[in-house]
């Protein structure tokens, strides 16, 4: 029988036999239920674990690396910070409103888990292409779905990203990260200890949604759509006021320090936070199944130990603080009830009442620790060589340049108006700069340090699909220059790497490749990896998505005085490119929207890269740049135009010789706008720094204009960048 | 001295600290007041915070205005007590009727925050006393909610009553007649969509907000 069951709910032949070894006997129902769930690939990043390890982790600041719920690190004024980022890509293609929410309070939780008050959210969004349907459906329900439920909650989403493009027609990317404050010796841990303490489950009840949400959802593909409409049982459905009762609830117990560990129920359910906090703590638990406050009834005990239902934690507490527990939970509204204790045998015990029948026994930390481990196959594309060849530089000359470069403006506004920025009074910098800018005021006496936290996301799936480690490398370097361009230094990155399917064989070079090329742009900057999600089987009909590592990376400013120079440039400035000469088409957005998706890319400069970005933070401390942007998708062009947009001032520049240099995307550049008057001081920070560097313009007038290539006016740009979202979604978005 | 400003929290609430914030840097002497009780202590006046008290669940206001501490605020109003509700405190005021018409859903029907331009219409109130006619803030808003809607008869008496005391210069939500706040008949009870708090601090963009909590602050020291 169970050799039926197992399959079903994901398990391998061979991954049964293991659990067979474990157990020394048939595992029952509950039991297969809990492993298939624990032992799923989200769960237990079974296949890209051995590659995970070649990631830099530590540094002196860094208190809590990989592993846990959340990275912390220490910014110095007794003030820690938590920083996660994770994928609810399958959740959101099925159902787009539920599944988006729920990877809002997902993420939120594993953030106040720390002891952590969450102070932002960003979020990096990909869809399919603007005309087909079903993507417009997607993106406007995740859009609204992350807006109902963080505006609710109370937690402000200061940016992110929106990129549209083929490769995810079938398989949307809804990446989510949280950053969270809190003073420093607040930080604790999901872990459990000390015999006869108890485990008390706080918030929602408990349903069948969700059940198999890790398993059935995020651990396989999508093909068929009937079969793909029969799995929205399986996504969540969220409840942000339940969430915010929980985080305050939850911040005051840590505050009067009345919890010993806290873990909050994600992936997984009630078996992964149970099995979860007794491994941790090398310690067992009896968990008393008819002790958890049920949403419908006759569930099964299978289906209470893993439903995924939204808004709950566990909390390990003394039996002595146990009725004041209660009377904040009471004062938040917040249901709690005491569902296990914590014994010395290292089992978890599934039990009906205290004391009642054992429904499952279980060593805790099999559960959580002994999922196999895959070396899968790796081998790169058959046609690599004849893909490198294939140059993007070889395309056709643009016949109107200016066509094209329309078509690669977007302004996010549509979709960033409808998020609270705002709440915290922290947001000097919100959505569409190069990076975040938030104060940094201590979480408890709400002192301002002077100092900032800058923060960024960033990926590239066209870098990626060129060329997977060099791709991954420069996203990297992308969140760096970010950084830089608001002043900041970067302090500790995290990483959502979105993959297809890791049984074939392209897919696990691909992953392999891309963790080669962060690991390396990580020691060459010195940025630890202090946490990360694998989201793998980003498929559809068989068709992987290009290769989207996506990077989520805090950087610290020493002293936040005034507002760091924007995007726009003011009449009269001249406009100065740092950094190389450009270098190739292929990889970029230009090359992308003709159709080419291949060719290669040159590994970059890390040391120049470097200076670039050193240089470019001194400039900004020393308020030398009226204003500055990084050269990245749609390359120069885009840049400049950007800057013009945002400024309603033109430009005329030169020595952009072709389509080639307007729309190169190739690194370590900078476009900065500088009074004529400092210009020496500028110029002798350049060569301090030994960065190649070219006046290239003048910002005047109304008109954008690049000698010998285009001219067009500024109200135009601002027309086409304003309009290409609200065009497309404001006008209602049938299901198709 | 500085006023006592009571600011209430409810579940859901969120904008309570930031609003302490704005005021204590202002000089005031705020502090926290709970839904559940019934006694405000010795307050000078009272803030209903921006948030999604009870979660919005009915309707923005709907199940807040039954929560304890809205009969002390209503007997403190009556007795001339400032009051002054910001984003879903105006909404819970129009809920309790407190202040006249609804916040009914943004014409665009999306989630809107922005800054928006607005133009002080009267000065006679306890939000704008300090403000000038005709003088224009830039402050941020952030609602769904915020389409500010009456009766014809309401609205006739909002404008002969030149209780109208902020419009917006370009409509964002479809409020009737540009409305972003209004005040009771008294002049001291008083509610907005924008949040003047967001725009106290130059690192975040504005300082047009200080002129209407200091014109708030003076109304509660005026009580005192």
């Amino acid at each position: 029988m169970t050799e039926l069951v197992h399959r079903s709910l994901g398990l391998t032949d061979e991954e049964l036999a293991k659990i067979i070894e474990i157990l020394g006997r048939e595992p029952n129902h509950l039991e297969l239920a809990m492993y298939s769930v624990m032992w799923s690939e989200h769960c237990s990043y079974k296949s890209s674990r051995i590659h995970l390890k070649r990631f830099p982790t530590e540094a002196d600041h860094v208190l809590v690396g990989p592993g846990e719920n959340a990275g912390v690190i220490d910014v110095g004024d007794g003030i820690a910070i938590a920083l996660r980022i994770e994928s609810h890509n399958h959740p959101s293609y099925i159902e787009p409103y539920q599944g988006a929410a729920t990877g809002v309070g997902g993420i939120i939780r594993d953030i106040f888990t720390m002891g952590a008050r969450p102070i932002a959210i960003m979020d990096p969004l990909r869809f399919g292409p603007l005309d087909d349907a079903r993507s417009r459906w997607i993106a406007e329900g995740v859009v609204s779905g992350i807006s109902g439920y963080g505006n609710s909650v109370g937690v402000p989403n200061v940016g992110g990203e929106i990129v549209f493009d083929q490769t995810y027609i079938g398989n949307p990317l809804v990446n989510v990260l949280c950053v969270g404050i809190m003073p420093k010796e607040r930080l604790v841990l999901g872990q459990a200890s000390g015999v006869g303490n108890l485990a008390v489950l706080l918030g929602s009840t408990t349903g069948r949604d969700g059940i198999g949400g890790v398993s059935v959802l995020a651990s396989a593909g999508f093909g068929d759509e009937e079969e793909d409409a029969e799995k929205r049982p399986s996504v969540q459905v969220g409840d942000p006021f339940e969430e915010k009762r929980l985080i305050e609830g939850c911040l005051e117990l840590l505050d009067e320090g009345l919890v010993i560990g806290i873990q909050d129920l994600g992936g997984a359910g009630l078996a992964c936070a149970a099995s979860e906090t007794a491994s941790r703590g090398g310690v067992g638990m009896d968990f008393n199944i008819s002790a958890v406050p049920q949403r419908e009834s006759g569930m099964q005990p299978f289906e209470i130990m893993t439903s995924e239902s939204q808004e709950r934690m566990l909390a390990i507490v003394t039996p002595e603080n146990l009725e004041q527990v209660f009377s904040i939970c009471r004062k938040w509204e917040i249901k709690s009830s005491v569902v296990g204790k914590v014994t010395s045998s290292g089992a978890l015990r599934i039990i009906e009442d205290f004391g009642g029948e054992v429904l499952g026994e279980v060593p805790a930390s099999s559960l959580h620790e002994d999922a196999p481990l895959y070396q899968r196959p790796i081998s790169k594309p058959d046609d690599m060589d004849e893909a490198t060849a294939d140059q993007a530089t070889k395309l056709p000359k643009p016949e109107k340049i200016e066509d094209d470069l329309f078509d690669l403006l977007i302004s996010p506004s549509w979709v960033t108006s409808q998020y609270d920025s705002q709440l915290f009074l922290n947001t000097v910098i919100g959505p569409g700069g190069d990076a975040a800018v938030l104060r940094l005021k201590h979480p408890t006496t709400g002192i301002d340090t002077g100092r900032g936290l800058a923060l960024t996301t960033d990926g590239n799936h066209r870098w990626c699909a060129v060329n997977p480690r060099v791709g991954a490398a420069m996203t990297v370097a992308e969140s760096v220059l970010n950084l830089a361009c608001v002043g900041a230094t970067p302090q500790a990155l995290v990483n959502c790497l979105n993959f297809g399917n890791p049984e074939n064989p392209v897919v696990m070079w691909q992953l392999s490749e891309a963790v080669d090329g962060m690991a390396e742009a990580c020691h060459a900057f010195q940025l630890p990896v202090i946490g990360g999600n694998v989201s793998l089987y980003n498929e559809s009909q068989g068709t992987n998505i290009d290769p989207t590592p996506v990077v989520g990376v805090i950087g610290l400013i020493d002293e936040l005085t005034a507002v760091p120079p924007g995007l726009s440039w003011n009449e009269g400035d001249r406009i100065i490119l740092l950094g190389p000469e450009a270098n190739g088409l292929c990889g970029s957005a230009w090359a992308f929207q003709k159709g080419h998706r291949r060719g290669s890319l040159e590994m970059m400069d890390f040391d120049l890269h470097q200076r670039v970005c050193e240089l470019t933070r001194d400039l900004v401390a020393k308020s030398l740049v009226t204003g500055l942007h990084d050269v990245s998708s749609g390359g120069l062009g885009v840049c400049a135009a950007e800057m013009a947009i945002h400024s309603g001032i033109g430009c005329t520049l030169a020595r952009i010789p072709d389509h080639i240099s307007f729309f190169s995307e190739s690194p370590s550049r900078v476009l900065v706008a500088v009074n004529s008057e400092v210009i020496p001081e500028v110029e002798e920070l350049v060569t301090q720094y030994d960065v190649p560097h070219a006046r290239i313009g003048l910002a005047h007038g109304d008109t954008f204009t690049v000698k010998n290539l285009l001219s067009v006016s500024v109200p135009d740009l601002q027309k086409k960048w304003n309009s290409r979202l609200v065009d497309a979604l404001d006008g209602g978005t049938a299901q198709g | 001295m500085s006023p006592n400003i009571g600011v209430i929290v409810f579940p859901g609430s969120n904008c309570e600290k930031d609003t302490i914030e704005a005021l204590t840097d202002l000089g005031a002497s705020p502090r926290l007041l709970w839904h559940a009780d019934r006694d405000m202590g010795n307050v000078d006046a009272v803030i209903i915070p921006g948030g999604f008290a009870h979660g919005d669940y009915l309707r923005p206001g709907a199940i807040a205005r039954f929560s304890p501490a809205m009969e002390a605020i209503t007997n403190f109003a009556e007795n001339g007590g400032p009051v002054l509700g910001i984003c879903n405190g105006f909404q819970v005021l129009t809920e309790a009727g407190l202040l006249p018409g609804a916040l009914q859903k943004n014409a665009g029907l999306k989630f809107l925050c922005q800054e928006v331009e607005l133009r002080v219409e009267n000065t006679n109130s306890v939000l704008t006393s300090q403000a000038l006619e005709g003088q224009t803030l830039r402050i941020p808003i952030n609602h769904f909610e915020g389409n500010y809607t009456c009766s014809d008869e309401t609205l006739h008496e909002l404008q002969i009553g030149h209780r109208i005391i902020l419009k917006y210069s370009e409509n964002p939500n479809g409020s009737v007649a540009d409305i972003a706040g209004i005040c009771n008949d008294n002049r001291n009870v008083v509610g907005l969509m924008p949040h003047p708090e967001r725009a106290c601090h130059t690192l975040l963009g504005s300082t047009d907000g200080r002129v209407l909590l200091k014109s708030f602050m003076e109304g509660a020291h005026a009580k005192v």
